[in-house]
């Protein structure tokens, strides 16, 4: 295994039948498996062993799936290039020499690779649709809520979302029918037929968009690199092609998405990785005196780079003085941008933009320049902050081999339209 | 504000807070990247105040008794334990 998907192989069997009793469905390791270690990238956990299976595991299991293993990630989820993994960076197979995406990066490249049939990812700020662009694969983060977070390790909550990764929208799509669902677990899951929808996303993969209307934020388009744009426009004609129409909006929220998802993020993660003390679980130094003395000097023998830098800018932007300055005007851009989307979707069934900016770094060149990292989000967390469902399909390549995705973004439980529209392209 | 300047004695601060020991290089990297990143965040400064649709509610319901993680499944991958408890650094 020479890409490096996964962290840890193993063979966890699911029931005798259902709908995915002939399928592999490889699982993120920040996702719970009862028995089988979960690291989330992470050298604090890297001996962890749930004692549990994560509502989604235990789903996939009834369905029938087979797990072949737990999937390569960012640390905790905090990256853009599957590089920051305390187990090494997975290498994309669809590109050889780049970065697979991330923070899913191992979920979307044993897919590209044919080792799994199909992955759950998680996606807090674009993790599954990165990925999934990246490696020319389909990925979908639903909206917020439709999926239970329960046995998730959490990174930041009112963000993320678990979501499948396929070579298909079809197939995604048979994959989030088996999670989907409310779940006593996790009390910020929402029945989505009391929201006027419905669970039968499989069935909506019919390629159909005659009729469609497309909205395309200009904000989204201009800032991506030329052979990105032209490869979008070109997905955009063959939609045109098959009955769709798409008109421009202008979303100047946008511009303000990346520093409000990041502001939000670090200061939810600086919160949610307190619980790693090295006492209950995870790394500890064995150290005595001072509980908080060896507390942080397990924390700093645990946790990577990446993963520092975070808790503490979370915990520079939540600590006195400074809350109003950066986590409330986040949370007053977020606000804002929720409230365009909502508006750009009560003219359009869909908004269309490059998944990714860019197209795969090539390894090693984003990691000295977390800031540089960070702008390539630009076009997936708005969507995280307003907490929608889109789905990347592949929409074609560059001139080099490069993948390139499109991503829609559909109203609330609205993933029937996102499918739909998907569907169109693969 | 302006330009937030940061010095390795408020990253070494805002460490403290966390609880996250660093090594010596560390703190200069951070220090170096947080001024960037920090003033990044300024930008914010620009998005107006937008009034916020009261979206979240409690959702409350009574206790219940019921079937949990058993005592040796959640002491299983602590460090140390003692009578079934977990057990932290000796305090000197």
């Amino acid at each position: 295994m020479t890409y490096n998907g996964y962290i840890t192989e193993t063979q966890i069997k699911g029931s005798d039948d259902g709908p995915l009793a002939d399928a592999t469905v490889a699982v993120k390791d920040n996702i719970s498996t009862e028995g089988v270690p979960t690291t989330c990238g992470s050298a604090m956990l890297d001996d962890y062993v749930p004692p549990y299976d994560a509502t989604v595991v235990t789903r996939l299991k009834d369905a029938g799936a087979t797990i072949p293993g737990k999937t390569n990630m960012d640390e905790f989820g905090m990256g853009t290039t599957t590089e920051t993994s305390a187990f090494g960076p997975t290498e994309n197979p669809a590109a050889e020499g780049h970065v697979p995406g991330g923070s899913s990066g191992g979920s979307a490249a044993v897919v590209a690779a044919g080792d799994a049939d199909l992955a759950l990812g998680t996606d807090t700020g674009g993790s599954v649709r990165c990925p999934a662009a990246f490696c020319g694969v389909v990925g979908i983060k639903p909206t917020y809520g439709l999926v239970s977070r329960y046995g998730l390790v959490a990174y930041a909550n009112s963000l993320e979302q678990i979501g499948p990764l396929a070579p298909t929208v079809e197939e995604a799509a048979e994959l989030l029918e088996v999670i989907a669902g409310p779940d006593e677990h996790d009390a910020t899951t929402r029945n989505a037929t009391e929201r006027g929808a419905d669970y039968d996303f499989a069935a909506a993969a019919d390629g159909d968009v005659s009729g469609l209307s497309i909205g395309v934020p200009t904000e989204l388009v201009e800032g991506a690199d030329e052979e990105v744009v032209e490869t979008f426009w070109s997905a955009i004609d063959d939609l045109e092609a098959g009955g769709a129409t798409y008109h421009e909006v202008d979303l100047p929220s946008v511009e303000h998405a990346v520093e409000a998802y990041y502001v939000i993020a670090m200061s939810e993660a600086s919160s949610n990785l307190a619980r790693f003390d090295g006492v209950r679980y995870g790394q500890s130094g064995g150290y005595d005196g001072n509980w908080n003395e060896t507390f942080a000097r397990s924390r700093e023998e645990g946790f990577g780079e990446e993963v520092k830098s975070r808790v503490l800018l979370g915990t520079y932007a939540l600590s006195a003085g400074y809350h109003d300055k950066y986590y409330k005007q986040a949370q007053d851009a977020r606000a804002w941008i929720k409230r365009e989307f909502d508006e750009a979707l009560s003219e359009a069934d869909v908004l269309a933009s490059p998944t990714m900016p860019v197209t795969p770094m090539a390894m090693g060149e984003s990691l000295s320049d977390p800031l540089k990292m960070y702008l390539a989000d630009a076009n997936t967390t708005p969507v995280n902050l307003a907490n929608l469902p889109a789905i990347s399909v592949p929409a074609g390549e560059t001139d080099d081999d490069l993948p390139v995705g499109l991503q829609f973004v559909g109203p609330a439980f609205g993933e029937t339209e996102i499918i739909r529209a998907g569907s169109a392209l693969a | 504000m302006s330009e937030p300047a940061v010095d390795t004695e408020e990253v070494s601060h805002v460490a403290d807070l966390a609880r996250v020991d660093l090594a010596d290089d560390e703190l200069e990297l951070f220090a170096e990247q947080f001024a960037d990143i920090l003033a990044y965040f300024e930008t914010l400064d620009e998005v107006p105040e937008v009034e916020r649709e009261p979206e979240l509610t409690n959702v409350m319901r009574p206790d219940e008794v019921k079937e949990s993680l058993g005592q040796n499944a959640a002491l299983q991958n602590a460090e140390e334990t003692e009578d079934g408890y977990f057990k932290g650094p000796r305090v000197s």
